[in-house]
């Protein structure tokens, strides 16, 4: 067992042992998928463009990931506030195996959140439209979860205390979210807005899982990983570098 | 003459401005209880914070273990267990996964860290609630835990930073009972600060104090008793370093946990 190893348990237990948590986390994706599911699918029925939860599905459950993957990122900012972030700081292991241990914890448990998404969705009638493509969305959906918990990392690395959390929450990743292909079909949309959702990375993380269990990818899928996963790369450096310049 | 397993040369710690350790030199023998006195504010966390590798020093040599903190982080983070000011044990973890998880991370093998948890959480009078977790102990229950981890790699030097504030007598009696004990049969240095004098008196081997980042007095209790002509150290202290009440500013956590005080009415 190494350190990386278990500081990715310990995020799965806390997660595993805070009930409120896990339910909390679940209440805001089964909002939007009862609320826009049911509440808009007539219209986009009408529309012409099918069966909304069907649409609907792979955008909740990226939220979902999405979410609860920032939120365990940010945990470190609990870590320092109860202490427990200079245990791992004085240990004599590298900055980075922690980070990653944290990280990958944090990813994992967001992974499990988005399956528990999925089922729901199952439940409120969702089917996926291609089996054979199925396989392929567990990848898209940790390349989120990672995504997500290096964001988490990188933030809670730098936020002294949870007062920023509602202005990481509002101008991070509500509009991660919104302005994704989360909601609403992209490619007609206006302009501006069509150029904020090819921007955002959350947007080719939504399209893949969508073309992988709806049908129809926007940006095709190679694009689709090709972005999310050098943004994962990425944003985990960029996590652990501000990770590793935290002062206790 | 036993030789110096730390060793502090001109210490100088500067935060934009502020001097906070202002050349300070002293050497800790080998085996000795260290105490490191002074006001509120005097540089005694950022003393233990640049020894302990926490902190980078702005100028001045340093030596713990034989090795240099800055240029060899992790030999001197295998030498030493802490016991930090503030709590830092997980809540939501229980006390064996706490002593498990330190185990890991300082890489002790599986079957010594068995046997060393066992063994410390027994003397420590925690293996009974070795189960339990961490969040529902009382506070010196948590502090005895957290010696214990402190000590299960076996580490040559124990730092303890106002291990006993905040508890009341019996606790802190019992604390100072449990660490003496086994750094007595562990034969681990210790290095700690604290401003309850009496505790300073009786148990540590050496004191210096130390007062706005500069090191004022150093020698045992009774030398300094001696020195100053107090009566207990206390006078001494006093006589060291005025009466005047110093104030510390609250870090960006100490306000966190105001704020938190206030929403949820508890810690």
């Amino acid at each position: 067992m190494n350190a990386v190893f278990i500081l990715w348990l310990r995020q799965l237990k806390l997660y595993s042992r805070s009930r409120a948590r896990m339910i909390g986390a679940l209440g805001q994706p089964i909002l939007f998928l009862l609320a826009l599911g049911f509440g808009l699918g007539p219209i986009f029925a009408r529309a012409g463009r099918g069966d909304y939860v069907q649409f609907l599905t792979p955008g909740i459950v990226s939220m979902g990931i999405l979410f609860a993957a920032v939120f365990s990122g940010i945990g470190i900012v609990w870590d320092r506030h109860f202490g427990f972030l200079k245990e791992t700081l004085v240990a004599p292991v590298s900055r980075l195996e922690i980070v990653l241990g944290r990280t990958l914890g944090s990813a994992t448990v967001a992974l499990i959140q988005g399956s528990i998404v999925f089922l729901i969705c199952f439940a409120a009638g969702f089917r996926p439209a291609q089996p054979l493509l199925l396989p392929v969305a567990p990848m898209f959906m940790a390349l989120i979860a990672i995504m997500g918990a290096a964001i988490g990392t990188a933030v809670g690395s730098v936020l002294q205390d949870m007062q920023g959390f509602p202005l990481i929450m509002n101008f991070i990743v509500l509009p991660l979210f919104f302005f994704s292909s989360a909601l609403f079909p992209v490619p007609d949309l206006p302009g501006a807005v069509w150029l904020a959702v090819r921007l955002n990375p959350l947007s080719y993380g939504v399209d893949g899982l969508r073309g992988a269990v709806s049908g129809g990818f926007v940006f095709g899928i190679a694009t689709d990983f090709a972005v999310l996963g050098g943004l994962a790369v990425i944003l985990l450096a960029v996590g652990a570098y501000l990770f590793s310049k935290i002062e206790v | 003459m036993v030789a110096a397993i730390i060793e502090a040369c001109d210490l100088v710690k500067r935060f934009d401005g502020l001097t906070a350790v202002d050349h300070i030199s002293f050497a800790v023998p080998e085996g000795v209880v260290f105490g490191f006195l002074g006001p509120n504010g005097a540089g005694k966390t950022t003393t233990v914070k640049m020894l302990t590798t926490v902190l980078s020093p702005s100028d001045g040599r340093l030596r713990v273990a034989g090795h240099d903190p800055v240029k060899e982080p992790l030999l001197v983070r295998r030498a030493f267990g802490i016991v930090f000011q503030d709590p830092s044990l997980d809540g939501e973890l229980t006390a064996a996964e706490n002593m498990e998880l330190h185990g890991v991370l300082y890489r002790v093998p599986r079957a010594e860290r068995r046997e060393r948890i066992e063994t410390l959480l027994r003397f420590v009078g925690l293996w009974e609630r070795r189960d339990d977790y961490v969040k529902r102990f009382s506070g010196g229950m948590r502090r005895r835990l957290e010696i214990a981890r402190a000590l299960q790699h076996r580490p040559r030097i124990l730092f303890l930073d106002e291990p006993t504030a905040g508890l009341d007598p019996q606790t802190r009696n019992q604390i100072w009972e449990f660490i003496r004990g086994l750094c007595r049969d562990e034969r681990v240095t210790v290095f700690f600060t604290t401003h309850y004098m009496e505790e300073a008196e009786r148990v540590a081997d050496q004191i210096a104090v130390i007062d706005h980042g500069r090191i004022v007095a150093q020698g045992t209790a009774a030398a300094l008793r001696q020195e100053t002509g107090g009566r207990t150290l206390e006078d001494a202290f006093i006589a060291l370093t005025g009466r005047s009440i110093r104030e510390a500013d609250a870090t960006p956590i100490d306000r966190m946990r105001r704020v938190r005080q206030v929403w949820l009415g508890r810690r």
